[in-house]
């Protein structure tokens, strides 16, 4: 695909090959095995670089000016920031006990952290690089989702199986939503009307009016073959354009398609084992998956609607992020 | 910890386990009776006094965190009787209290007893503790629900993972106790289950004594090459549930074979070296509270209160007929950190769920296995399923 159009460009154009970056984003894998965080070229889909961080490094998002990565390393308790240029860990964020997940605010001022073994969830400045505040939510906090405007943050807890809804300035919880069993990721679309929640134990990612602050569908997944215990939703993904959605099923080793519009289930998508999160590439032609147990990276072209590819990423990929 | 959270949050919800004001208090019971320390023959293992008591506990700060944001509270009406005092009085006492959940960290007879007591027709017990499969079977009682697992599902987990293994002819060696009995009695029916042979059969009959007692190692080493000679096998099943003498066979066997069972490779509804399906929460949650390590009583516990806290939570329902029938039905599930969903069966009560292979040090398996199929849920596949079942409860 690549390939094709450069040839296009230079036909058309005579040399423009400095146009050809355009399609050359990064890909960046957090390995919770090895530590490290695997630097991919969207281009050759080969592995250009690994980067040292704390242990077990699972959420991984991308600074508000795209020239650093916030990486949670659990393990050590912190969040470390990385300079995507050198390669290099600049200094790290207090991120209190055991952080997992995280979201940044649309304005890449705050980082929204949950704090597994403390029931709560940490605001950190980022600029400050210093904690701001707590909310108090419920047992095990592990999904984040923030609303388009930055206003409302959407926490799941784990052992609690809510969706507590957060009132980014006041700090407080203004409504909780119960959930299936085991919710593991949150995210707004991007009308910032729903809220769609994965539970993992549940198998079910429920639809939620993020106004009425209910259920508008929990989606079910059936895969032939696999049993239902193995069908276990974890990251979500919707494109831009708020029509297609993908949900990663985890032992399932299935990314799930769903039309937005009827909310349900379109297609199956076979990836690598134990398939925990998605990441589009910047024009939305592919999707990368990271696949915990097979240790590799799933590309996925969502014009053919193909698994392309796997590459080979090291010890237990878990998170994922994409830089333009 | 608290002091911090109260500090920056001024409402109500701060203090996990404080009932919020104006919250219904759920009250739920926890009967047993005091017994004398379990000292395990392992230094490396904690001596504990308060199995049961501290997963029923920690189960009940997590319902409270959850229920402050549904305006539930939940209170645990401890009940720890004198060694040999009546169960009667305790469970009376639990009754006058107005509590109705009752979790029952007791021996099989004890619990009959509670559960056939008049007050309890009115309640709902938990089995924490006893993994008899009679319980399970002929002396099945319909206000009685086990979260323990039984003997047999934890026999049929081990002979799982030793058929994938293909470790399938067994040397059986049986403690003195009557629980060892049973156990061996569970493990020659999963032996016939899942297609393995028992070539020997022996009992236990050396003393062991104290742990401490500074005798070297020479009594043990020449005994156990004594009790495990015979014919040769692949695997040496033992059954030891008080851990009298299971923990000294391994590295002093006849045979160079592994030990499985109650000690070695032993089947577990709990263990230590599981930090699996976010384990590492419950794990670490559970020795800031108690100080030492989870066991599967404590797990059992824990199961227990955080059923009626999931069947609270699911049906906004804190009435007592409301919260049963969701308990029993296909509806509910619990997350217990076994990477799927745990329910009640209809036909005997017993919570069906994974069990733990776990080595001294390390998590080997997890049964069921891949391949051991089932129309319904593998999960069945541990235990008494329906059709075997020989209780008789109409449901």
């Amino acid at each position: 695909m690549r390939f094709l159009l450069s040839c296009t460009l230079l036909l058309l154009a005579g040399p423009v090959l400095v146009a050809e970056p355009v399609l050359a984003e990064t890909i960046f894998v957090s390995n919770e095995k090895d530590n490290q965080i695997a630097v991919i070229d969207g281009d050759s889909l080969q592995i250009k670089n690994k980067i040292k961080v704390g242990r077990r490094p699972r959420g991984i998002t991308l600074s508000g000016d795209g020239t650093q990565l916030y990486v949670c390393v659990g393990d050590d308790n912190r969040i470390d920031v990385v300079d995507i240029a050198s390669g290099k860990i600049v200094h790290t964020l207090p991120s209190g006990p055991d952080p997992e997940l995280f979201v940044l605010s649309p304005d890449g001022k705050k980082l929204y952290v949950a704090n597994e073994n403390d029931n709560m969830v940490t605001v950190i400045d980022v600029a400050e690089r210093k904690a701001i505040g707590n909310i108090q939510v419920g047992v095990e906090p592990e999904g984040m989702g923030i609303s388009p405007d930055g206003k409302i943050l959407v926490n799941t807890s784990e052992t609690t199986n809510m969706a507590h809804f957060i009132d980014t300035e006041k700090h407080s919880v203004v409504g909780n939503v119960l959930v299936d069993s085991r919710p593991r990721v949150a995210r707004f679309t991007d009308d910032g009307k729903q809220v769609w929640v994965s539970s993992e134990i549940g198998g079910t990612v429920s639809v939620i009016d993020a106004a009425a602050l209910k259920v508008i569908k929990k989606i079910r997944f059936e895969v032939t073959g696999v049993r239902r215990e193995a069908i276990q939703a974890v990251g979500i993904q919707m494109t831009k354009d708020g029509k297609r959605a993908f949900v990663a099923l985890g032992p399932a080793n299935r990314i799930a398609e769903i039309d937005t519009d009827s909310l349900e289930v379109k297609r199956y998508f076979l990836v690598g084992q134990r398939v925990w999160n998605l990441a589009f590439s910047p024009d939305e032609k592919r999707l990368y998956t990271t696949n915990g147990i097979s240790n590799d990276l799933s590309v996925i072209d969502l014009e053919r609607n193909k698994v392309i590819k796997s590459i080979s990423v090291g010890g237990a990929p878990w998170g994922i992020v994409v830089k333009p | 910890m608290i002091g911090q959270l109260a500090l920056a949050l001024p409402a109500a919800a701060q203090e996990n386990g404080a009932p919020e004001a104006g919250a219904k208090v759920m009250l739920i019971g926890y009967l047993a009776r005091q017994e004398d320390p379990r000292t395990p023959l392992s230094f490396l293992e904690p001596v504990a006094t308060d199995e049961g008591l501290q997963g029923a506990r920690l189960a009940l700060a997590d319902n409270n965190t959850t229920g402050v944001f549904l305006k539930q509270s939940y209170r645990l009406v401890e009940q720890v009787l004198p060694q040999d005092d009546d169960i009667s009085a305790g469970l009376k006492a639990l009754a006058d209290e107005g509590v109705r959940f009752v979790v029952a960290d007791l021996p099989a007879d004890a619990l009959l007893a509670a559960a056939d007591r008049p007050e309890a027709k009115s309640m709902l017990l938990f089995n924490a503790r006893a993994t008899d499969d009679a319980l399970r079977n002929e002396q099945c009682r319909a206000n009685v629900l086990h979260t323990a697992p039984s003997r047999r599902m934890l026999a049929d987990a081990l002979a799982q993972y030793l058929a994938w293994k293909k470790w399938t002819r067994w040397s059986v060696l049986t403690g003195r106790d009557s629980g060892d009995a049973l156990y061996a009695e569970a493990v020659r029916r999963a032996a016939k289950r899942f297609g393995s042979k028992i070539v020997v059969e022996k009992s236990w009959t050396f003393d062991t004594g104290n742990r401490r007692t500074d005798t070297g190692v020479t009594t043990i080493q020449s005994d156990i090459p004594l009790a495990t000679q015979g014919p040769d096998y692949d695997v040496l099943v033992v059954a030891d549930e008080a851990g009298d003498f299971g923990d000294y066979l391994d590295g002093r066997t006849w045979y160079p074979r592994p030990v499985a069972g109650t000690q070695g490779l032993t089947a577990t509804a709990w263990s230590r070296v599981n930090e699996q399906w976010g384990g590492t929460q419950l794990q670490s949650r559970f020795e800031k509270l108690a100080g030492r390590w989870m066991t599967p009583r404590d797990y059992a516990a824990w199961l227990a209160v955080r059923s009626v806290g999931e069947a609270a939570a699911r049906t906004n329902a804190t009435g007592f007929d409301d919260l049963t029938g969701y308990l029993r039905s296909p509806d509910f599930e619990l997350a217990g950190f076994k990477g799927e969903a745990l329910s009640f069966r209809a036909w005997d009560g017993q919570m069906r769920q994974p069990i733990l292979i776990a080595g001294p040090r390390m998590l080997v398996s997890v049964s069921p296995q891949e391949g051991f199929l089932h129309p319904v849920t593998p999960l069945d596949t541990l235990g008494d399923d329906a059709p075997e079942s020989k209780c008789r409860l109409n449901r």
